[in-house]
């Protein structure tokens, strides 16, 4: 289903433009980062690729494939969303909802779980669980669905730092599974570890595309160059 | 002061025995409210959760109509059915006027606006923090509408609790409606209002205290419910 290709995309509230004329293509293989101050643009833009906003302008696309764009990605909020009911039966909604054989449903939530390290706590209330297991739940559920895409929208932001490890390595292992990760982030050491090319974003406007490592060394535009040193003042 | 006591006695004394005449006005009084919060909770529920999920034109007035509703008093509630009821009514070919059929049609009439209005808050609460997440895995509004409706539903219980509460505590609907005639359509608060002006006070206590002890109840247990919801599944 990839490329995702983006042309003009406007998205405005209240007459007030958040997202300004982006155009890009995001293509299938490297982990993509989008980049920005708080407040730049980065979880309307997730959003609206993900289908949960639409445009006010311009066009969003999806390489046309088998079977609908919609059932073949999955996201994960910054604050995960989970059903009062067991962890285990958090995942079995999801598939449930992706039209998942009843009888393949558990096994696939069982594995998920193993996969996130939760198999112990799958008869637990996800809600009950805390921030960093809710979001691993959160993203063994949406690993679950088998996502040729999966969109992150900031999800180790009210994390501690050892929640954030485990969840960047269950990120990586999706990644090295086979699906397309899409993330944004306004943590500069995290787009180093899990990015592989970085979208800059800045008052709503893409201004800046490029491999981690250049990104990093000779950022383009002063907007990226000013958030670099902003970030990592001792630099 | 004397009186007081004697009448306080002889009402625990039909209490602790079983007297048959309190025992069938008790059990009148729960048939009538229970049948009325079932009716009432299953139109409630669902036009709560319709509301909440739906969003369409009208749908803000429907909402401010149904929380004045909320406050329907039930003599006016009772005199409409009656009026609908009675032989010159349009239902009046029925024949239904002073039967518990009546008193069921006027308490579902009062508690359905309110369980369908406080249901509504709780699952549009309930709403707002999934609804990304919910749209997001694909579900339609009858998915997420059944999907809030069980994941809300410890609040959804004290709700219906709280209109059963409301029914069985009513006298105004019920006495118009029902007539309050002996063995057929008296129940506690019919009992209570009457019995009372003809002296009867030890019935009419032994009712009233019947009647407290239930509101107590129910609650305590809606309390506890929701507590332990909230423990068990946060
Ligand atoms: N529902 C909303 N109504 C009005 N303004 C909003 C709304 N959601 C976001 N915004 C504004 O849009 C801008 C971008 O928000 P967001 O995409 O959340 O930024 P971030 O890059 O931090 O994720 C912010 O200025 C924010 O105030
Ligand atoms: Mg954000």
């Amino acid at each position: 289903m990839l490329p995702l290709t983006l042309n003009n995309l406007c998205f405005a509230i209240d007459g007030r433009t958040i997202i300004d004329h982006v155009s890009v293509e995001i293509g299938s293989g490297p982990r993509t980062i989008i980049l920005g101050s708080n407040g730049a643009g980065k979880s309307i833009l997730m959003r609206l690729c993900h289908g949960l906003l639409r445009p006010t302008a311009g066009t969003l696309e999806w390489r046309s494939g088998n079977g609908d764009p919609r059932r073949r990605q999955a996201m994960v909020f910054q604050r995960p969303v989970m059903l009062r009911r067991s962890a285990l039966a958090n995942i079995v909604y999801g598939l449930k909802l992706a039209g998942i054989d009843p009888t393949e449903r558990e096994l696939r939530a069982r594995d998920v779980l193993e996969a996130v390290g939760l198999a112990a706590l799958a008869d637990q209330p996800a809600r009950v669980l805390s921030g960093g297991e809710q979001q691993r739940l959160a993203l063994a559920r949406a690993w679950a669905l088998g996502p040729e895409v999966l969109f992150l929208d900031e999800p180790t932001a009210n994390l501690d730092p050892g929640s954030t490890r485990d969840i960047e390595s269950i990120i990586s292992a999706i990644h090295a599974a086979g699906t397309k990760i899409i993330m944004t982030t306004h943590n500069l050491g995290q787009a180093r570890r899990l990015g592989d090319e970085i979208l800059f974003l800045s008052e709503g406007r893409l201004v800046e595309r490029s491999p981690v490592e250049r990104f990093f060394r000779e950022p383009a535009s002063t907007e990226a160059a000013q958030f670099i040193r902003g970030e990592l003042p001792w630099q | 002061m004397n009186d007081l006591t004697q009448a306080f006695a002889a009402a625990f004394k039909l209490i602790g025995r079983l007297d048959p005449e309190l025992l069938g006005i008790v059990t009148l009084s729960l048939e009538v409210s229970v049948t009325a919060v079932m009716i009432a909770a299953a139109m409630g529920l669902p036009l709560g959760a319709a509301l909440a999920v739906e969003r369409f034109r009208g749908r803000q007035a429907i909402v401010v109509l149904l929380n004045a509703l909320m406050g329907l008093p039930p003599v006016v509630v009772g005199l409409v059915v009656y009026l609908l009821l009675s032989r010159a009514g349009p239902l009046g070919s029925l024949g239904i006027l002073f039967t518990p059929t009546a008193m069921i049609i006027a308490q579902s009439i009062l508690i359905t606006p309110i369980i369908a209005a406080l249901s509504r808050q709780t699952i549009e609460d309930a709403w707002r923090e999934y609804e990304e997440q919910l749209c997001s895995l694909g579900a339609r509004q009858l998915t997420a509408a059944l999907t809030l409706l069980w994941d809300t539903r410890y609040s959804l219980v004290t709700i219906v609790l709280a209109g059963f509460g409301r029914a069985a505590a009513e006298v105004g609907a019920v006495i118009i409606v029902g007539g309050n005639i002996d063995g057929v359509t008296r129940v506690m608060t019919t009992a209570i209002a009457l019995e009372t002006s003809k002296g009867d006070l030890p019935l009419a206590l032994g009712l009233g205290i019947i009647l407290v002890g239930l509101v107590i109840t129910l609650n305590a247990a809606a309390s506890l419910i929701k507590e332990a919801a909230q423990r068990r599944y946060g």
